[in-house]
């Protein structure tokens, strides 16, 4: 095999820090070929880099939960939520139940509305057209939940160290019932379009495969993890906020299909019956939401004051849309800013899993494989591809085209009653 | 599966890494109504029981790796290893962290990445953004770094090495023509300079 060197585009002199990896952001691959096959994956990522750590690591600790949000636009409530956790065992805080639940119900309607994002991408690459405006039009209803809750549609703005910001009062249950009520129907329509369509089913079933071994090894989490089989859930396993009272097990793949494949099919599966979950999550939260403060610490500067003079280490996770999220906060006293923040995104994990799902694929498959760790289709953006000698770039475009016409051909072969060969 | 407690692992990794193991603490926190507790055990090894001290842990459970997260104390580079063991039992997980300091004078560190593959991603980063060579790791190629990244320059480093003003884009200076689009920041008192400051200083915005 060829070595493939990989040369990222040079030119800009702002990539200081770490990059954040969430999504939207464009990754390169380089893949070896032989003939359709990808038999070589690599990939570059870094061209989003904001140096956010760096930032963070010269600012105080409230400026911080304010620049954690803006890590990425769908995770506002994760990276805030994991960088306030991180803060409040260091300081001993103690947040009231009443924001530990709100916390919770804001942090799953952030899921439906992360999903359904994924799903739109899903069935975009996958040539469902119809289904990604069908998806993006949905997702409207949750967009406006979490603007009239939170006041924003992005950048939430809700949680703070030691509680949140905003109150949820019984006068607003009934706009998120209906809102429940409303994903419950919608659930019923993307389950067909995505886990009874026979197309979907062909073109995903064993394409993208991530062993359960491999992702022992590679580390993967959230819904890439679930799929391969490993029943990894923060919210189960290390569980938080009010997720501790909650009765809820892992989404794993073989409750819908009874075995696990690991494929893009598998995750396609954990992330809808995942909505489907956050719907029961938000109903407990309403129900059972006891009374008490907002927030530890109301006054800005009292709690800047007992910041500056906390001092230790820790870590603060939430099982974020992608997967675990892990922030690392160390603080001295008499400093006001964290001495040592390091973010750990879901898709930093997710990153590696990428190469044995392409290995062994097709370049018809790329998009769809790309999207199933739901990264972002800008992951997609430049593919360098080595066919022999030649060495050509295929964009964005070109890619999607090819997938869209594997789907056509597999629909093709359905209607003339045969298999794809 | 017969699950050892906190400490009973702090006991294992002793066994098993002998007067490597510096320091142990255990931490607990509960959230919710129902009072549940996790707990997660800080480990302090000197570079050359990290390895036995994963080799252990991965003993007593496949571990996942979430990431190496890192501090700089001054005249050191703290490394923290954060595992998870005893993931997918609901409400049984325990998070062990292994921290490794190492004087800048000596940078070196082994490699995991035989022991967990993944380890990978979170290795080379380390290179790129602190300066430490992580010895035999399969691939030392910069991750998130473009690659006209000056030489020699760590962002996450506190020293000398970190990033020098030159580099720092103020997103006040960033307008059109020189033209400020937003409020200019009061200036902060100016420290005497050093005499003598290595490199050139950036021309004024």
């Amino acid at each position: 095999m060829k070595t493939i060197n990989v040369k990222k585009p040079a030119g800009y002199t702002t990539s200081i820090g770490p990059a954040h990896p969430a999504l939207k952001e464009p990754v390169m691959f380089a893949l070896g070929l032989e003939g359709e096959r990808i038999v070589k994956c690599d990939f570059v990522p870094g061209m989003a880099h904001r140096g956010i750590e760096w930032m963070g690591m010269r600012r105080n600790c409230i400026q911080v939960v304010y620049l954690a949000e803006r890590i990425c636009g769908l995770c506002g409530i994760t990276h805030a939520l994991s960088f306030c956790r991180a803060i409040e065992q260091i300081a001993q805080l103690q947040v009231s139940n009443r924001a530990h639940y709100i916390r919770t119900l804001v942090g799953e309607i952030e899921r439906i509305h992360s999903h359904l994002l994924w799903a739109g991408v899903q069935a975009h690459e996958l040539g469902f057209d119809s289904a990604f405006y069908y998806s993006l039009r949905i997702r409207e209803n949750i967009m406006d939940l979490l603007e009239f809750l939170t006041g924003n549609r992005v950048h939430y703005a809700m949680i703070q160290i030691g509680g949140v910001r905003r109150d949820i009062v019984p006068d607003q249950f009934a706009r998120i019932e209906a809102s429940l009520r409303f994903y419950e129907d919608a659930f019923d329509r993307l389950s067909a379009i995505f886990l009874e369509d026979t197309t979907v089913q062909m073109r995903c079933r064993d394409c993208g495969v991530l062993t359960r071994k491999q992702a022992l090894t590679l580390c993967p989490v959230g819904p890439t993890a679930r799929a391969s089989g490993i029943r990894k859930d923060v919210r189960v396993d290390t569980p938080y906020a009010a997720y501790a009272d909650l009765d809820i097990a892992p989404v794993m793949p073989d409750q819908f299909t009874g075995e696990t494949r690991g494929d893009v099919y598998d995750r396609i599966v954990v992330r809808l019956l995942e909505i489907k979950q956050s719907i029961r999550i938000i109903r407990d939260c309403l129900a059972h939401i006891p009374d008490g403060d907002l927030l530890a610490i109301p006054k800005p500067a009292v709690l800047l004051a007992k910041l500056k003079a906390a001092e230790g280490e820790a870590v603060g996770r939430h099982e974020a849309p992608r997967g675990e999220v892990m922030h690392y906060v160390r603080l001295t006293a008499g400093q006001e800013e964290p001495t040592a923040w390091k973010v750990k995104a879901s898709s930093y994990s997710n990153y590696m899993s990428w190469i044995p799902m392409m290995e062994g694929d097709q370049v018809a498959d790329i998009p769809v494989i790309a999207a199933s760790i739901d990264p972002c289709i800008s992951c997609t953006d430049r593919v360098a591809l080595v066919r022999g000698t030649d060495r050509q770039i295929w964009t964005k475009d070109d890619l999607h085209r090819l997938s869209v016409e594997k789907t056509r051909r597999i629909q093709a072969s359905i209607s003339a009653g045969g298999n794809e060969s | 599966m017969n699950r050892l407690t906190p400490p009973q692992i702090i006991d294992e990794l002793k066994a098993a890494t002998g007067d490597g193991l510096l320091e142990s603490r255990i931490t607990e926190w509960s959230e919710g109504l129902k009072g549940l507790t996790s707990h997660h055990i800080w480990v302090h090894v000197s570079r050359e029981a990290l390895r036995p001290a994963i080799q252990q842990i991965i003993r007593i459970h496949v571990p996942h790796l979430s990431v190496i997260a890192f501090g700089d104390t001054g005249s050191q580079v703290d490394l923290i290893y954060h595992l998870c063991i005893y993931w997918g039992i609901p409400k049984e997980e325990i998070l062990i962290s292994l921290t490794v300091s190492l004087d800048k004078t000596d940078l070196r560190i082994p490699t995991i990445t035989d022991l967990i593959p993944g380890a990978l991603t979170s290795e080379r980063e380390k290179q790129e953004m602190l300066g430490i060579d992580i010895v035999d790791i399969p691939d030392d190629r910069r991750l998130f770094l473009p690659e006209d990244f000056p030489p020699g320059v760590f962002p996450w480093r506190k020293d000398e090495t970190g990033v020098p003003d030159g580099m720092v884009k103020n997103l006040w200076a960033t307008g059109r023509d020189g033209v400020a689009t937003c409020a200019i920041p009061p200036e902060p008192p100016k420290p005497e300079p050093p005499p003598a400051a290595a490199g050139s200083t950036p021309p004024a915005p």
